[in-house]
């Protein structure tokens, strides 16, 4: 080592760094040109792969939209789910994308550090009167909106009747979580299946959904009006002890706190789980004789109720956004109103519900294979739950997700591991 | 071993060294050789290097920052003071350790059952070669159906055959789940390092072995007194090119636990993604690769001082 | 050396048991590959179909490219370029910088290498950042070029070690005779030392490939369509947070496995003999 001139090489990186910082902070937001109607434009729009809307269904609806705007051409970018969160933050300064699908736990974070057009002024009242209120959080932050919601949902709450009639467990008892447990515990003294629940509790964000939706039951809230953790007591805390009982009692699947959303699918389509919760993609899928076993027993249902009286779902809306970063933000959003515009939605329903309450009168919607899941999800949108609202989201899941899963996995005692997360989410929103 | 930085005698060209004179006119040329290389490899790092440092001194927290300000090396304190970096550390000096010498330890085998001139020896090769060439991302996808607790194939397997009357969680808790993953990794790695070593082996010659047998030291004897001490450099290769990839492991982890369960695998590679990735963290995340680096150039001098050879480090 | 009377039968079964280590994993992923997708999932899953079924591959090969399996195709093809193109700058790069190390003396010589090392080193994730916004202001994204100049970078260190640690085991004695000839140092190089080095050359060639070709982050970040992307990322888009088919999954991933496995075999013979004069000696 000695015979590299220490200063040499210390002092190359620095230079280079130095030399590196100045064009690298200049690539900030490229200035904003009017944009729209002048000239064609090119928008670069970000989608997700493989949930709701297919890759056709938005080439489809992309089509229309240039026939009405002849002047605007999209371009459209398909990625996984996993990986748009990490493109949107990677492409923001680069400004690539007009155009980007948000989950609805992004606009705190994403609108918090400039990344997305604030488009309150551009809604019309009329929209604000008939979007479906619950999906309005997953495009707003501190009360300004950064979108349009676009795919509207909760977590649905679905059980098996064929099974609940075998354990002779009355539907009525899937009204509360204290039924469920109750109705759980007879479905495996009766020997009817295993185990009755099955949960995504992976170490994952899957996790804070299930949590989210049994804390909103329980009377719990995530952060407190001053925005300091508050789910290590009261509902938090019941909701957690709740969780671990099922598994201690061997109601939930040992192996819920491995799986996600699509594995808990994969095991209530199966026939091997009787009571579960999970986006509404499940529905159709139970009734596919290709991958099903229980074609026709699974029903959707609202969300049991805690003994508040509460049975709030997690929202698991997605909206379209503007990025900040646009070139052309007013064609960018002229296909944000298009894309999540009634009309366009109408015409996709057996992919994705409408935002729109007045769309649910639709005949699409009323009748056909999908009603029942409808009448669940239209009942289920006036009591939503969000997860915490606040720029540092993921980081707060993170420790979330630490501290359950040392309870479900590890066997910390739930207030403890709560408390430790709770004292760590404060450290994060705090610093 | 091009990676010393020590001056071992041999480090010096054997054709230059013995002509001192030419040194001064001997830089042009080098200089142009090696453009190329550096142009390719300096002209796209670098930059990324230097900016990745910068960013490590100061306070990024958003993609779109344009203003920074200098925080010093309080990013470096931050991480170095916290424990659950630490955890990481720790985690992938285990996943590191315990997965570099399972490679060596059946690489090692391997390349000595390689090594043995048997029928149908080309087939065995090949298979190596096989497992080798399967995407990383396939197989980490793989181990995770094979060993999945609800429909994984290995439960599918044994309770098919009757050994088994209830499926089991494989990849089971925090700590059984760090090893799993390992060992993941080792199953596509080490093919690679049976090749190496192999390759070092076929150049011990017959000769040495047999002058062994005379005396009359048997096969162990002769792997353990013969075999690995000339395989040395070939170990210090493997070890120093397997620590850095295995303590830059990501994508197994992206792919088959994500960090869980119980944030038993949260890797510092997969730490520092979730940092700089999914927070925004930016400067901590840069903090924590510099330090990653730190961590991997200890560990490879540890491994070169542990296994210096009298002919210094060789190639 | 007399083998024991228990040496054949311990050494197949040796073999024995890597071929169940390594095919079983195999097998698994081909049954998978021709299941369908009920049978996959059944408790226990029903791995011998009865009825197999081959549609996965014929999605792959036939179905019109915008949907998942049939963008396959361009992917593969999207790897094959960017890989071949790696291997052959990261070669001709490497050769030239691995001769100066091997048998040139310069001021420096040590710090070149070091950084070469550090760069080596480097996690991706603390570089994909800035690479991004340079490609972004170069109009690089999401093409198949950015791809090739980004693996170059760590192909190219990779190769330079491999190599110059190989030709330093070459006799010097033979270009010295060239040079005697009249061919300078370049030219003794190209004619007299790259002949003999071909194994060598082989060798890291080969694993320059096989890094290109197995390489996920950058591909992830750095690629958005059929343009650009690549095997591993079009393959991690086979699972997902909703629906995986396991078995597409599979089939892909075989099919993955191919084009490396088949360079590998071609060339099987060279890879151990280049790397015994080279890297490890």
């Amino acid at each position: 080592m000695h015979s590299i001139s220490r200063r040499r090489l210390l002092s190359l990186p620095l230079v280079l760094g130095a030399a590196a910082a100045l064009p690298g902070c200049a690539v900030s937001g490229p200035s904003r040109g009017s944009g729209g109607s002048s000239g064609p434009v090119t928008l670069n729009a970000l989608f997700m792969k493989q949930a709701s809307y297919s890759e056709d269904d938005i080439r489809g609806m992309l089509a229309a939209f240039q026939k009405a705007h002849p002047d605007i051409t999209v371009q459209p970018t398909f990625v996984a789910y996993e990986a748009l969160h990490d493109k949107i933050v990677i492409s923001a300064p680069a400004g690539t994308y007009d155009v980007v699908l948000i989950d609805c736990i992004w606009p705190a974070e994403l609108a918090g550090k400039n990344m997305l057009l604030d488009v309150t002024d551009r809604y019309q009242q009329a929209w604000l009167d008939d979007i479906l209120p619950g999906t309005l959080g997953s495009i707003t932050y501190k009360d300004r909106r950064y979108g349009m919601p676009w795919i509207p949902g909760g977590k649905i709450f679905f059980y098996n009747t064929r099974m609940l009639k075998d354990a002779g467990v009355d539907e009525t008892a899937m009204s509360t979580w204290d039924g469920v447990l109750e109705a759980a515990r007879t479905l495996k003294a009766k020997k009817v299946v295993e185990h009755p629940l099955v949960w995504s509790w992976a170490h994952a964000e899957a996790m804070i959904c299930d949590y989210a939706q049994l804390l909103g039951a329980f009377g719990g809230r995530f952060l407190d009006d001053a925005g300091k953790a508050a789910f290590h007591q009261g509902g938090g805390l019941q909701a957690l002890e709740w969780m671990r009982r099922t598994l201690d009692e061997g109601l939930s699947a040992p192996s819920s706190t491995k799986l996600l959303e699509d594995d808990v699918k994969k095991v209530v389509v199966q026939g091997d789980a009787a009571i579960a919760l999970n986006w509404d993609y499940m529905y159709s899928e139970s009734n596919d004789p290709k991958q099903s076993k229980i074609v026709g027993e699974l029903k959707p249902a609202v969300s049991p109720k805690g003994p508040g009286g509460q049975g709030p779902a997690v929202d698991g809306s997605m909206g379209l956004s503007v990025t900040a970063t646009s070139k052309h933000p007013d064609a960018a959003w002229q296909l944000v109103a298009f894309l999540c515009g009634k009309d366009n939605q109408l015409q996709y329903v057996e992919r994705s519900l409408p935002v729109w309450n007045s769309a649910y009168e639709d005949p699409k919607l009323t009748s056909g294979a999908q009603a029942p899941l409808v009448a669940a999800d239209k009942a289920q949108y006036g009591s939503l739950i969000e997860r915490p609202q606040v720029v540092q989201y993921n980081a707060v899941s993170q420790e979330i997700q630490a501290g359950l899963q040392s309870c479900l996995v590890g066997g910390t005692p739930a207030a403890q591991a709560l408390s430790d997360a709770a004292a760590k989410v404060d450290r994060v929103i705090g610093g | 071993m091009s990676l010393t930085l020590r001056r071992p005698a041999s480090t010096a060209p054997p054709a230059a060294g013995a002509r001192r004179g030419k040194v001064e006119r001997q830089w042009p040329l080098a200089l142009a050789l090696l453009a190329p290389a550096m142009i390719v490899v300096f002209g796209v790092v670098l930059y990324p290097m230097g900016r990745t440092l910068v960013l490590s001194l100061v306070d990024a927290t958003s993609a779109l920052q344009t203003a920074f300000s200098f925080s010093g090396l309080s990013n470096y304190t931050a991480l170095l003071s916290d424990s659950e970096f630490w955890a990481t550390v720790w985690r992938t000096a285990v996943f590191t350790v315990f997965s570099t010498a399972v490679e060596l330890a059946v690489g090692l085998l391997l390349a000595q059952f390689l090594n043995q001139r048997i029928r149908g020896q080309w087939f065995f090769r090949s298979l190596v070669v096989l497992a080798w060439a399967l995407p990383t991302i396939v197989s980490a996808n793989m181990w995770r159906w094979i060993l999945h607790p609800e429909y994984g194939a290995l439960n599918g397997l044994l309770m098919n055959l009757g050994l088994l009357d209830s499926y089991k969680d494989w990849v089971g808790g925090p700590t059984q789940a760090l090893f799993v993953v390992a060992l993941v990794d080792a199953w596509k790695t080490t093919p690679l390092v049976a090749i190496l070593l192999l390759a070092s082996m076929q150049t011990i010659g017959d000769d040495v072995y047999e002058a062994a047998a005379m005396d009359g030291a048997g096969a162990v004897r002769r792997f353990l007194s013969i075999t690995i001490p000339m395989l040395k450099p070939a170990i210090a290769v493997v070890l120093v090119l397997r620590t850095i990839e295995a303590f830059k492991v990501f994508d197994i982890i992206y792919i088959m636990t994500r960090g869980g369960p119980d944030s038993g695998t949260t890797t510092i590679a997969f730490y520092t993604y979730l940092k700089a990735f999914s927070n925004q963290e930016f400067s901590l995340g840069s903090a924590a690769a510099y330090l990653t680096v730190l961590f991997i150039f200890v560990l490879s001098l540890v491994y070169l001082r542990m296994l210096r050879t009298d002919s210094g480090g060789t190639a | 050396m007399r083998p024991s009377r228990f040496y054949r039968p311990s050494m197949y079964l040796c073999g024995a048991l890597l071929a169940a280590v390594v095919l079983g994993p195999f097998a698994l992923l081909l049954l998978a590959s021709v299941s369908p997708q009920a049978g996959l999932l059944g408790k226990p899953p029903d791995l011998w179909p009865d009825s197999p079924t081959l549609d996965r591959y014929a999605a792959i090969f036939t179905q019109a490219a915008g949907g998942v399996a049939g963008d396959f195709r361009v992917v593969l093809v999207n790897s094959l370029v960017v890989a071949g193109c790696s291997v052959a700058v990261s070669l001709v790069t490497g050769v030239l910088g691995a001769y100066a190390f091997a048998r040139l003396r310069f001021p420096g010589r040590r710090l070149v290498l070091f950084v070469f090392m550090l760069t080596y080193m480097m996690p991706p994730l603390a570089l994909v950042v800035p690479m991004y916004m340079t490609g972004a202001a170069l109009g690089l994204l999401d093409t198949r070029t950015s791809l090739v100049v980004v693996y170059c970078s760590f192909t190219t260190p990779f190769v330079l070690w491999l190599l110059s640690g190989y030709f330093r085991a070459l006799p010097a004695e033979l270009e010295e005779a060239a040079r005697i000839d009249g061919c300078g140092r370049v030219g003794a190089l190209i004619r007299v030392v790259l002949p003999v080095a071909r194994p060598g050359l082989i060798s890291a060639g080969l694993l320059a490939f096989l890094m290109a070709w197995d390489e996920f982050f950058y591909a992830l970040i750095f690629t958005s369509s059929p343009a650009s992307k690549t095997v591993p990322v079009a393959l991690a888009e086979f699972t997902g947070r909703y629906s995986l088919d396991f078995g597409l999954m599979a089939a892909g991933g075989l099919l993955a496995a191919v084009p490396p496995v088949l360079i590998a075999l071609i060339f099987q013979k060279h890879i151990t003999r280049g790397l015994a004069a080279g890297a490890v000696k």
